[in-house]
């Protein structure tokens, strides 16, 4: 049997999405376990055609064996590019049906999180969501309580529908093309809610930086900020490490910053070499999803503030003088290195 | 029209949770518990689009153990009209839930169902999919703003690139992301009058349910502790750490 993974591609770059990376590698990592010869990892592209870019782009992960895509139509083009799921879903459940597939896998992204609970319930098993660990072919492991608890799990129904965090894996990384055998599909899904549903338009931000999830070095804000206009301290100090920037959801709410830069059990979950955390306290939530990264630096006047129990440089400062005098001296090393 | 909204008892969200040493779960006994956060915005939306004069009845659904009345009540005292309790003693996965709700769902007919997206103690984020996928409605999941328009919503759903609008035919699922609203308190009056609101009480044997359980939970355990703790005395250490202890930047 093999197993499927769902492949995300960014719309605006038609690149393959790193929660789809990481999560081949996830992927392979399952079928490492189940030591019988049938463990190929299949790869569905819904939405681009046989000669995209997208599948070209694909045929470069060496774990992949086979593409299915579902070239797109007027009608479905932006449904699937979008990944709306009452069109993914029924895709996902009949190719499923048709080649009975061990696991079907996506990253815990906004999109893996929106479509595979209705695939599950379309086949009638659980789904196991934001798997950071895998012990066997059928157990995972996945934080609970805003990563406070870790729950081992097991899964017995006939086939595995699971997501996974992309922080927790590595990505797959690309090598040469390969010859793949790739499969079309033409799908129309014949249910009540794909009739009932239209994609209208989406806002994006617009941003220089590194993608947050992937970043190797973080900056986040917090409500020590104390408004948006002082958010743009930090952004000087990204552009020295080449870092993205993330908020806290107090930093959020408080409109300093868009919601997609939020970090934290109900936003994204990061996991970079270096965490900067600038004014935010560290609270349950936003630990969870940051507690992960190789390196945490609090920079807070609170010297009593949660974060520094779990950073392992703590700087009591008032971090308006603290990060333009980092970002000063990180030039100043700069011009030196240049000099000698 | 009819909303259907639905409310979970979780740990409050300011609880730090205690692992059991067994393995065998976390440790819930007095501690304190509240209505899940994703919840309370749930029920504030359907009381808004009530106080809109788009929905004409909110019946909040909550299926758990004896004491999720209480936050039954809660949801009553923000301004819902009546409740429904489905009694059951141990914790049930989505998919479980998700049949429950369905069956509530073809019973009292709502036009709409608002979940939050996701109960902040399994952190799942399942439900509400799996319910749209099991009555086969369309779904706003992560939703941040709601518009009714005639027989259509408009939702605004909060993913990982910004925002994107889609249409939806009702009835529809919707769950809901943070910034939808800011649910408010309920008022003493309000939670007086509340307990005079009707919650019919049922099992899960009256909604042809029953409970399946393809996953197994084989242990609970604590995540690897940080070595965290230590303190810098300037912004000239912590730079010389980084670059020569920690080797980040």
């Amino acid at each position: 049997m093999a197993s499927l993974v769902i492949a995300e591609i960014d719309p605006s770059s038609s690149q393959l999405q790193g929660s789809s990376l990481a999560a081949i590698t996830a992927t392979s990592q399952i079928t490492s376990k189940i030591g019988s010869q049938e463990n190929d990892i299949h790869l569905l592209i819904a939405g681009y055609s046989s000669d995209s870019e997208a599948v070209n782009k694909a045929k470069e992960i060496p774990q992949v064996s086979k593409i299915y895509v579902v070239p797109p139509n007027e009608t479905s083009e932006k449904l699937f590019k979008y990944g709306v799921a009452e069109w993914l879903a029924p895709c996902i459940q009949q190719l499923h049906e048709k080649y009975k597939f061990s696991h079907i896998v996506a990253g815990a992204s906004t999109f893996g999180k929106n479509v595979m609970p209705r695939v599950a319930a379309g086949l009638q098993v659980s789904q196991v969501s934001d798997v950071t660990g895998v012990e066997a072919s059928d157990v995972f492991i996945r934080p609970i309580y805003a990563g406070n608890a870790l729950s081992k799990v097991k899964c017995t129904d006939p086939v595995k529908v699971l997501t996974v965090r992309s922080t927790a894996f590595e990505k797959a990384v690309l090598k040469e093309a390969q010859q793949l055998p790739v499969e079309e599909l033409s799908f129309t899904p014949d249910t009540n809610a794909s009739k009932c549903v239209s994609w209208l338009s989406e806002e994006v931000s617009q941003s220089e930086r590194p993608d947050l999830t992937s970043a190797r070095v973080v900056i986040s804000g917090g409500r020590g900020l104390k408004n948006a206009e002082n958010f743009k301290i930090l952004e000087a100090l990204a552009d020295k490490l080449g870092a993205a920037i993330g908020a806290s959801r107090a930093a959020v709410d408080a409109g300093f910053c868009p919601n997609e830069m939020q970090v934290g059990q109900t936003g994204k979950a990061v996991a970079p070499e270096l965490y900067i955390a600038v004014g935010i306290s560290g609270a349950i939530q936003h630990l969870a999803g940051m507690k992960d990264s190789k390196v945490i630096v609090a920079i807070n006047k609170d010297p009593d503030a949660p974060i520094f129990q779990v950073a392992d440089y703590g700087l009591v400062a008032d971090l308006f003088e603290a990060v333009p005098e980092m970002t000063k001296l990180l030039d100043q090393n700069a011009k030196t290195a240049v000099h000698s | 029209m009819k909303v259907l909204v639905t409310v979970k008892r979780v740990v409050d969200y300011a609880v730090k949770v205690r692992v059991k040493p067994d393995g065998s779960g976390v440790d819930l006994s007095n501690t304190k518990m509240s209505m899940n956060p994703f919840c309370e915005i749930a029920v504030e939306e359907a009381v808004r689009l009530k106080e809109a004069k788009v929905a004409s009845e909110v019946i909040v659904a909550s299926i758990g153990p004896s004491q999720s009345s209480e936050q039954i009540r809660t949801a009553l005292a923000m301004g819902a009209d009546r409740g429904i309790h489905v009694e059951v003693e141990k914790e049930l996965p989505p998919l479980v839930i998700s049949r429950a709700l369905k069956s509530i769902v073809l019973k009292e007919k709502p036009s709409l169902v608002i979940l939050g997206k996701q109960a902040i103690d399994d952190d799942c984020n399942q439900t509400g999919q799996m319910l749209a996928q099991f009555l086969d409605w369309p779904q706003g999941t992560f939703a941040s703003k709601v518009k009714v328009v005639g027989e259509k919503l408009q939702v605004t759903r909060e993913v990982d690139r910004g925002l994107e609008t889609l249409e939806l035919r009702l009835p529809a699922v919707v769950t809901c992301d943070l910034r939808l609203n800011e649910p408010r308190y309920a008022t003493l009056p309000n939670i007086m009058k509340a307990k005079k609101k009707p919650i019919e009480k049922l099992g899960l044997k009256d909604l042809n349910c029953e409970p399946s359980y393809g996953l197994q939970t084989l242990s609970i355990f604590e995540p690897p502790k940080r070595q965290g703790g230590n303190k810098v005395e300037s912004v000239a250490e912590l730079i010389e750490k980084l670059r020569n202890e920690a080797k980040v930047i």
